[in-house]
């Protein structure tokens, strides 16, 4: 801007002419292509959740709020939301305590070749297949799995844990799975925080637990939100880990809403499903949102 | 050197073609995965006999099954339908009658089963009988000796956290509605059946979806009982050396048969009633059975080849262990929907 103030007023409009060219040609594949690949689907499935039965090969579905009422009439889907959003609440509270510490480590107090070592550690996990990774999780878990014998060995009679088929087991799978985000986000914010404001917050005499607690988590709390929403969003609406790893306990709305799709065909009951959880997380983030940034600011 | 092997792999090219017929199609056939019409060994025969080559299609329920032949008409020439879904299937015009007199082994079809009231339809065979078996369950012989003789056993204190389960609502009902003696198309008496589902949460381990899933779980040593299919019993036994048996209790069990379709507007109409005659063709089936594992076959020639020790021939074989079977029918779209609500709120309630 500053340069163009030296142009006279045509060259300014062929100039303002030339950027605006630029920002269409160089955002516009971008959204052109989240508008084909996210926009449009969505739509078709927002339809599809006002329809009687999905409109494929020539049958015609009528236009109905059946599926939406479906959903207040049986208790049992609200109590299915329920369970995946404590699911979710409590795999992103476990990313949080175990990722936080992790990256303000990373982000403060290794430097150099040391940090890109442990930075690897972090992303290797994303190199693998998500369902080999889940997998490899039930041999670990099993009653006289891996764990279980590395424990006895180092404990002997300590007993029998049989952790897999459990609650407890999708929420290490899905902890296991997601970490890295919060790892990621987490430092990148802790990172952008000025060393010298934590040494002047010393030298005025503020403990660790004050300077925790009024200067880094406020600073670092953009990062902390990204984290959690890319944690929970994705978590509420699982399956895959909970089918593999929960057994009997596994059953949450993102399983119901995948049995729609792929065992029962009733498309329209699926996709209002997904509707009413978005809906749920809308009602759960803007608050939350807004109560951060807040905080933050 | 080498042009003399050029010119004999030509001559020898030349002649195969002439004793080969004349048109060489590659069907496209529509079916569960590892379900007999795709054995390799089985698809080399029926190329050397017919000169037809066969390529595969999959679906994982008979719900997707149903979509895919309504979503891509002219796709596939012929598809296997479990009897229960054939009148859909037919009244939706998504398959075409065969000609039996183009399938030389259909004479030798069981006359009820070519007769079943869900393959012909007014006259016309919609679904040539194939093969038929039950559900019900398979123990670990390890484990469970003797064997059970009664279905209550599955909701014995003995199996808690030892029973596989299979995560379908239709055969979870059907299943329950065996032990309570209620009718498995039409169950009277559905809050009894939610409560016998019910019962089952200190036994159910997990749900297994797949003939491999269900495999890992019993060798991994999970399952010391589990719903299951007769034919993919007797292929965890042979092919995968398991110790399994499976039981046919007094209550009964869920009896099924499956048949072979002509899709509508098949490309090949010729060579798919060729290729189910090979599918019905006693030599395909002994094989099968012997070799592999697979249900009983609906031909009365292919069953008499069997040994007398096999069990479709042992124990399915026997009129008074088939009398015990409740053949599944068809199953209305109110009905099939309360069953589904039944199924899932059971399975909210084994979270609380």
């Amino acid at each position: 801007m500053a340069h163009e103030a030296t142009h006279d007023t045509t060259g300014n409009t062929a100039q303002a002419d030339r950027s605006a060219r630029a920002v269409v040609l160089l955002t516009g594949p971008a959204y052109l292509w989240l508008t084909v690949t996210v926009l449009l689907p969505l739509v078709a499935m927002l339809y599809f959740s006002f329809l009687s039965e999905a409109p494929i090969a020539g049958r015609v579905g009528e236009l109905t709020l059946e599926q939406y009422r479906a959903f207040f009439e049986h208790a049992f889907y609200l109590e299915l939301i329920l369970r995946s959003l404590r699911l979710g609440a409590e795999v992103t509270l476990f990313c949080f305590l175990l990722g936080f510490p992790c990256a303000y480590v990373l982000a403060k107090t290794i430097k150099g070749r040391w940090r890109e070592a442990l930075f690897l550690l972090v992303i290797i996990p994303f190199w693998s297949n998500a369902l080999v990774r889940v997998f490899s999780w039930t041999m670990v878990l099993r009653g006289n799995g891996l764990l279980e014998r590395a424990i006895e060995t180092v404990f002997p009679g300590a007993g029998s844990l049989d952790l897999l088929f459990t609650y407890n087991a999708v929420v290490i799978g899905l902890v296991h799975s997601y970490l890295p985000y919060m790892i990621l986000t987490c430092y990148i914010s802790l990172q952008a925080i000025d060393d010298d404001l934590i040494a002047a917050a010393r030298s005025l005499g503020a403990s660790w637990l004050t300077i925790l607690r009024r200067l880094i988590l406020p600073l670092a709390m953009p990062g902390i939100v990204a984290g959690a929403v890319l944690i929970f969003v994705p978590v509420i609406g699982s399956f895959m880990e909970p089918r593999i790893l929960g057994g009997r306990q596994g059953t949450f709305i993102g399983t119901i809403i995948e049995d729609q799709f792929t065992a029962v065909f009733n498309w329209p009951l699926g996709a209002a499903l997904s509707f009413i959880l978005l809906a749920c997380v809308l009602v759960i983030f803007i608050p939350f949102t807004f109560a951060a940034r807040r905080m933050s600011g | 050197m080498k042009a003399i092997l050029t010119w004999v792999s030509a001559a020898a090219a030349l002649v195969a073609a002439s004793v080969l017929p004349a048109s060489a199609d590659t069907i496209r056939v529509l079916n569960w995965q590892g379900y007999g019409t795709d054995e390799a060994w089985a698809l080399e025969e029926f190329e050397k006999r017919t000169g037809h080559t066969v390529e595969h299609e999959y679906f994982n329920s008979e719900q997707e099954m149903l979509t895919k032949l309504r979503t891509n008409p002219g796709a596939y020439d012929v598809v296997l339908i479990n009897s229960a879904y054939t009148p859909q299937a037919a009244e939706e015009g998504l398959i075409v009658p065969a000609d039996l007199s183009k399938i030389a082994n259909s004479g030798d079809i069981v006359a009820e089963m070519l007769g079943n009231k869900n393959l012909t339809i007014d006259g016309k065979t919609y679904g040539v009988p194939w093969v038929w078996g039950a559900t019900s369950f398979a123990v670990n012989t390890d484990k469970m000796d003797p064997l059970p003789d009664s279905i209550e056993v599955l909701w014995s204190p003995e199996l808690a956290d030892k029973l596989g389960w299979r995560d379908d609502a239709v055969e979870a009902v059907q299943m329950a509605a065996i032990a309570l003696g209620q009718d498995i198309n039409n169950p009277s008496d559905l809050d009894a059946i939610k409560e016998k589902l019910r019962a089952l949460k200190p036994q159910i381990r997990t749900f297994w979806t797949s003939e491999n899933d269900w495999n890992q779980f019993v060798s991994a040593g999970e399952f010391d009982a589990a719903t299951y299919w007769s034919g993919s019993a007797s292929r965890s036994a042979k092919n995968f050396g398991l110790p399994v048996a499976f039981v046919i209790p007094q209550e009964g069990a869920i009896g099924w048969l499956d048949g072979l379709s002509v899709a509508k507007d098949a490309p090949h109409p010729e060579a798919a009633h060729e290729f189910i005659n090979w599918m019905i063709d006693p030599d395909f089936y002994v094989k099968w059975d012997t070799e592999v594992g697979a249900p009983a076959s609906a031909n009365a020639k292919a069953m008499a080849g069997l040994p007398d020790d096999a069990f479709n021939r042992a124990v399915l074989g026997n009129p008074e262990v088939a009398a015990r079977l409740r053949f599944m029918g068809p199953i209305d779209d109110d009905m099939r929907e309360k069953m589904l609500e039944l199924w899932q709120e059971t399975k909210t309630y084994y979270q609380q």
